[in-house]
């Protein structure tokens, strides 16, 4: 108790700064009030313990332990080989870079970003656009089943990537919102997003996480996402933080009337990384689809924790999780599904696959549903196994030695999921972080084809 | 040096079999299916293996490919006089075994282009030889493809995924002409095919026939061999060959069944090898 105290009073004195620093008090009291209220529910709740259901299986420790100070603003630049790491963006399309949170206009490009889309910061937008974010930004996300980091990251995130979408806007080109560590070790960034999709349009999010090799720092991030009824949204999230890093994420979604939502998580890095996803329908005839993909070797842990919420009829959900574990990788999937009562025809369907390619590996997998209505379709599973021996002597008997013929396979789990991300710079990148891991496969994917 | 060694090394090729299996034993799960099995395979020789059901035909097959779980316990079984027990699968298909399987298997998220490439290049690397490029690959596919009406798109598609039995079974063939082996063993390639698919395979089958290259075919029945005539016909009983003939014992099987020489004392070894 008295160590949680001591942590809360550290992160006191850190919501206090900034809600008295030039940027917070120049806020407009609904989003000052906003924060306010988040960060009491923060101390009201406190950081999770070992105790709490929802992080039963993951190792806390380092995320509630370390004394994380608000990383500087007036950092240097990401390094080199951070930048390195992101692919490569399309040129069309708007480009929003946080740096430990903050917008870096020198590494954004928010000008020609086209007609019926608009990306700024928080700071331009609360004084260009305040009428399009009040009614979303932090209460998407925001009490309920909430995360506690989430309510940290409402309280103490100074700027966040803004994308506003307007009615109809049809976009060729993915907005791409890049969230860079920079700076010294043992700090924390909050780093922010908020999507507003006007009515009927169609658009594609790209979200990049990249931080340095071996810098012990927490990226706690927050996307809040609101499809008006009729939007369309492609969303994919590139994890690729270093690999001492920890990552703990958000993501929040309401969907209107026929909206759909389409979601890709792709983690690749940090040590520990976490993902809080809550998906709600608001309106009937909705549509989502989530799929992730996660690969953990070493000692690292990758937790998602989905919760998706059936409030209205005639919806359908899919989510397709898939983890790939080696040495002594964890990994945890625990998916929610409800279904409200009333919420007639709702078809939701859940699959949670895991390919375990050392004895030392291990999973946690707890898909669940909880229904409350009586004309509904809803299935779920879960798999975890080995690679087939049996495919596995197929390709042997072709010739391809054990590692490759091991690598090829572990390759072709992945691929489900990849041929399903529209972005091909981010594909190419995936598949080049699975080449260096997995023997055999050079040579294949985008740059094969 | 050629004066020295020439002679002596032409003598050696000319009488060293591809294949010798000599007293193979081996099991399943504990369970014997090979009893005592010899057989000698000469290079250009086209050999086929009939046998009621549970006979052992395709535990041979699996054995001499190396699948995993058959356990050898008594015999040798050697390819160019070398040990082909002692060396891992791949190892035996760069040397040039090759198992057409009787249920290919579907590989999902890879396509068949991709594992024809890999699988192929691999074998060469081994063996010490350059990689095929890019375009001399798909210069060889395609026309590979063509002769067995295999539409070069399908092989975009993941590995057998949604392919018919005849689809599987040209798939296989496909991959044996890709990757010219010196022996090939079919494991009952003839099952599940229509005439017309059965015509197509056999005659992707025939084209491969050389004098550097033997086969295995494996089969039931005898509808097979009326496609892929044989040099000899040896039929399986209880894990050890019981009778050895030409093609034309073939047609006597089909005539009179298995049932007369099961109950007939084992009359083989030399008989293998006519």
């Amino acid at each position: 108790m008295s160590v949680v105290s001591a942590e809360q009073d550290a992160y006191r004195a850190g919501f206090e700064r900034f809600a008295q620093s030039q940027a917070g008090a120049s806020e407009p009291a609904w989003l000052r009030e906003r924060r306010s209220a988040a960060f009491a529910r923060f101390v009201e709740t406190g950081l999770p313990t070992p105790r709490d259901e929802a992080w039963r299986h993951t190792p806390l420790a380092p995320l509630t332990r370390g004394r994380f100070e608000p990383a500087d603003p007036a950092t240097p630049p990401p390094a080199p080989e951070v930048l390195a790491l992101l692919p490569e963006t399309d040129p069309r399309g708007p480009r929003l870079v946080l740096v430990n949170g903050r917008l870096s206009p020198e590494l954004s490009r928010t000008g020609a970003a086209g007609p019926g889309v608009s990306a700024m910061s928080l700071k331009h937008a609360l004084a260009s656009r305040p009428a399009s974010l009040e009614p979303w930004l932090a209460r998407v996300a925001a009490g309920g089943a909430t995360p506690v980091f989430a309510e940290l990251n409402t309280a103490l995130a100074g700027d966040a990537a803004v994308v506003l979408i307007e009615p109809g806007a049809l976009l060729d080109a993915p907005v791409r919102i890049e969230h860079l560590g920079a700076g010294p070790s043992g700090r924390a960034a909050y780093s922010r997003t908020i999507v507003v999709a006007g009515r009927g349009s169609e658009s594609r999010i790209v979200e990049v996480f990249a931080s340095g090799a071996a810098s012990a720092r927490l990226t706690n991030a927050v996307s809040e996402i609101v499809l008006d009824d009729g939007a369309q949204l492609d969303r994919c999230k590139l994890q690729l933080e270093g690999n001492e890093a920890l990552h703990v994420a958000t993501l929040a979604v309401r969907l209107g009337r026929d909206a759909r939502f389409f979601d890709h998580s792709l983690v690749l890095g940090a040590a520990l990384s976490r993902d809080d996803i809550d998906v709600r329908f608001e309106g009937e005839g909705g549509e989502c689809a989530l799929d992730g993909l996660f690969v953990v070797d070493g000692r690292r842990v990758a937790d998602t924790h989905s919760r998706i919420d059936h409030a209205r009829p005639h919806c359908s959900s899919r989510e397709l999780y898939k983890g790939i574990l080696d040495e002594q990788g964890r990994g945890v999937f625990n998916g929610l599904v409800i279904v409200r009562p009333g919420a007639q025809k709702t078809d939701a369907w859940q699959m949670n696959r895991n390919l375990l390619l050392s004895p030392e590996a291990l999973v946690h997998s707890t898909p669940q549903l909880e229904i409350l209505a009586d004309d509904v379709k809803c299935r779920h599973g879960s798999t975890t196994g080995q690679l087939d021996p049996a495919a596995l002597f197929y390709l042997r008997s072709r010739g391809i030695g054990e590692a490759a013929a091991r690598g090829l396979l572990t390759w072709a789990f992945a691929s489900e999921l990849l041929q399903k991300v529209k972005d091909r710079a981010v594909r190419a990148a995936v598949e080049r972080q699975l080449q260096e891991r997995l023997p055999g496969v050079a040579g294949l994917g985008e740059a094969a084809s | 040096m050629a004066l020295a060694l020439g002679p002596y090394k032409f003598k050696e090729c000319k009488l060293m079999p591809l294949l010798e299996i000599k007293n193979l034993y081996a099991e399943v799960d504990g369970k014997k299916i090979l009893n005592g099995l010899d057989l000698t395979v000469d290079k250009g020789r086209v050999h086929a293996i009939m046998g009621p059901n549970g006979s052992g035909k395709s535990t041979l097959a699996y054995v001499l490919a190396g699948k995993p779980g058959y356990t050898v316990t008594q015999g040798q079984v050697l390819l160019d006089g070398q040990d082909l027990l002692a060396m891992e699968p791949d190892e035996r298909a760069a040397k040039g075994v090759f198992l057409a399987f009787q249920y290919p298997m579907e590989i999902p998220g890879v396509a068949s282009m991709t594992f024809l490439r890999t699988a192929l290049n691999a074998q060469r690397r081994r063996r010490g030889e350059p990689e095929l490029s890019t375009p001399e690959f798909m210069k060889k596919v395609r026309e590979t493809a063509g002769k067995l009406s295999i539409d070069p798109e399908m092989l975009r598609r993941a590995v057998n995924v949604g392919f018919s039995g005849g689809e599987k079974k040209r798939n296989e063939i496909l991959q044996m002409s890709m990757l010219e082996p010196r022996l090939a063993v079919l494991d009952e390639t003839d099952s599940g095919l229509d005439i017309d698919a059965l015509r197509i395979v056999s005659q992707g089958v025939n084209r491969l026939r050389s004098p550097e290259r033997a086969m295995l075919v494996v089969t039931h029945y005898q509808r097979l061999l009326d496609h892929i005539v044989p040099d000899f016909v040896h039929v399986l009983v209880d894990g050890r060959i019981v009778r050895s003939g030409g093609k034309e014992m073939a047609l006597e099987l089909e005539e009179k069944g298995y049932s007369w020489l099961e109950k007939e004392p084992a009359e083989v070894g030399e008989k293998s090898r006519p």
